[in-house]
């Protein structure tokens, strides 16, 4: 088991080193944009990784309260950590291009919008976590989390009608509509590379959270028992 | 006793205590009159601009007070262990959970009929839109703020710094409903278009969230 995620890390890195290089050096430069564009390469994967963070974030808070098992909050602390991340670093590249873009760093424009409340959402999670006291933190945290993923698509909704409503900044962007073949080639690549790398740190920080359960379970076994051994 | 019996006896006590120590509805009506003033001196609008930035200002004003009385919602029964005594009773969560709802619901209902004729004298507002449609508007958003808020005041008292976790927790859940009412009340005071969207989606927010809160309150006040 432990061969095998060695082995993982090692190919994820190998990954993420030749998905750079598509990225920088292989990709053609936008004709437009210049190369700010490559951002996209790390931006899009980002988001992606951030998704299936709190998807996986829902579904084992779900999982968590149907069976108790802690396995499940283990995984639903690690994913809800490793999204904030990856929406982080969503949040900081996508103003780093849009600055030369767009001329604004910032637009409250449906995406970013929801993004950023999603980002609050997850956050205050954490802090729900850590604030939260002994045992019971599982369950407060997993109903905390089942509430964040279904505000996800009314945020969304709602912000979409909010801005469409009112006259918005000039948006670029819209690259799915025909993206360049060699573009797509490093794009998939770098979502690959991404999607291994979130695999790789909640897989660590899965570890993690499970030692720290079983520490917390031998203190509670000592101050129980300790003095009678 | 039904469920039913269960929420309108504990629905009566908490009307009963608030209405011979009047603690939450006192520090709601002066905080929210504080944010009254205080937003009147820091815009210094004049009747135009008021009647576009009052929604904002009505519903944050109304937002933040709220979270007032809803940190004394479970506060309340945490002393001589009355929420230990409610876990042990055979009664069902959810009746307990919706007369708190409806209790917290009441006391908004009632600052914010309190709050309506000051905010039209010191901001000189008049609806140019059709005033029934803000009633509907002022119902769906409160019952809105007070579902999650009660239910995650639940969640909060458990945590160690109750106070400052509430709105930690509740205002990035309640975004979408905050510009639901935000902008529908904007919408009627300027006349500017009708407000549909944002009734249904308020509606629609209520109902998705009420559901929520019943499915997994039972889980949260047994958490351990």
């Amino acid at each position: 088991m432990k061969s095998l995620g060695i082995g993982f890390i090692v190919v994820t890195l190998a990954l993420l080193a030749f998905s750079t290089y598509q990225a920088l050096f292989v990709a053609p430069t936008e004709q437009t944009m210049g190369d700010v564009q490559r951002i996209f390469y790390y931006h899009v994967p980002s988001a992606w990784v951030a998704g299936v963070c709190f998807f996986v974030n829902f579904v084992a808070s779900i999982v968590y309260l149907a069976k108790r098992s802690l396995n499940a909050d283990a995984l639903a602390a690690a994913s809800a950590e490793v999204g904030v991340v990856f929406c982080t670093i969503v949040l900081i590249t996508g103003p780093i291009w849009a600055r030369p873009v767009w001329g604004i760093w910032w637009t409250w424009d449906a995406r970013l919008t929801t993004t950023l409340v999603l980002w609050l959402i997850y956050v205050s999670y954490l802090v729900l976590r850590r604030f939260a006291a002994g045992s019971q933190t599982q369950v407060l945290a997993a109903a905390l989390g089942i509430f964040g993923f279904v505000d996800v698509p009314i945020v969304y909704m709602s912000i979409r009608w909010f801005r469409t409503q009112h006259p918005s900044p000039v948006m670029g962007g819209g690259a799915n509509s025909g993206l360049d073949p060699a573009m797509l080639h490093a794009f998939l690549w770098n979502l690959l590379a991404f999607t291994c790398v979130g695999i790789v740190l909640i897989a660590a920080r899965f570890r993690l959270q499970k030692m720290e359960n079983q520490l917390e379970a031998k203190h509670t076994e000592l101050a129980l028992h300790g003095g009678s051994r | 006793m039904s469920p039913s019996a269960v929420t309108v006896a504990t629905l009566l006590k908490d009307l009963r205590i608030e209405w011979r120590s009047k603690d939450a509805i006192n520090s709601m009506l002066f905080f929210s009159l504080l944010v009254v003033v205080i937003f009147s001196f820091a815009f210094n609008p004049n009747a135009e601009e008021s009647r576009r930035i009052a929604g904002g200002l009505v519903w944050v004003a109304f937002l933040f007070a709220a979270v007032v009385a809803l940190n004394q919602t479970w506060a309340r029964e945490l002393g001589n262990q009355v929420l230990d005594a409610y876990r042990v009773s055979p009664a069902p969560a959810n009746a307990l959970f919706l007369a708190k709802v409806l209790g917290n619901f009441l006391f908004v209902v009632v600052l914010e009929l309190l709050m309506a004729p000051l905010f039209v004298v010191f901001y000189q507002l008049r609806s140019v839109g059709p005033m029934w449609q803000l009633v509907i508007v002022a119902l769906l958003g409160t019952w809105a703020l007070v579902v999650n808020g009660t239910f995650f005041a639940a969640l909060s008292i458990r945590t160690r710094s109750r106070e400052i976790m509430l709105p930690l927790i509740l205002f990035p859940i309640s975004i979408p409903a905050l510009l639901a009412m935000v902008d529908a009340t904007t919408m009627i005071l300027t006349g500017g278009g009708t407000p549909d969207f944002w009734l249904k989606m308020l509606l629609v927010y209520d109902v998705v969230f009420t559901l929520v809160c019943l499915l997994l309150f039972e889980s949260v006040l047994n958490a351990e």
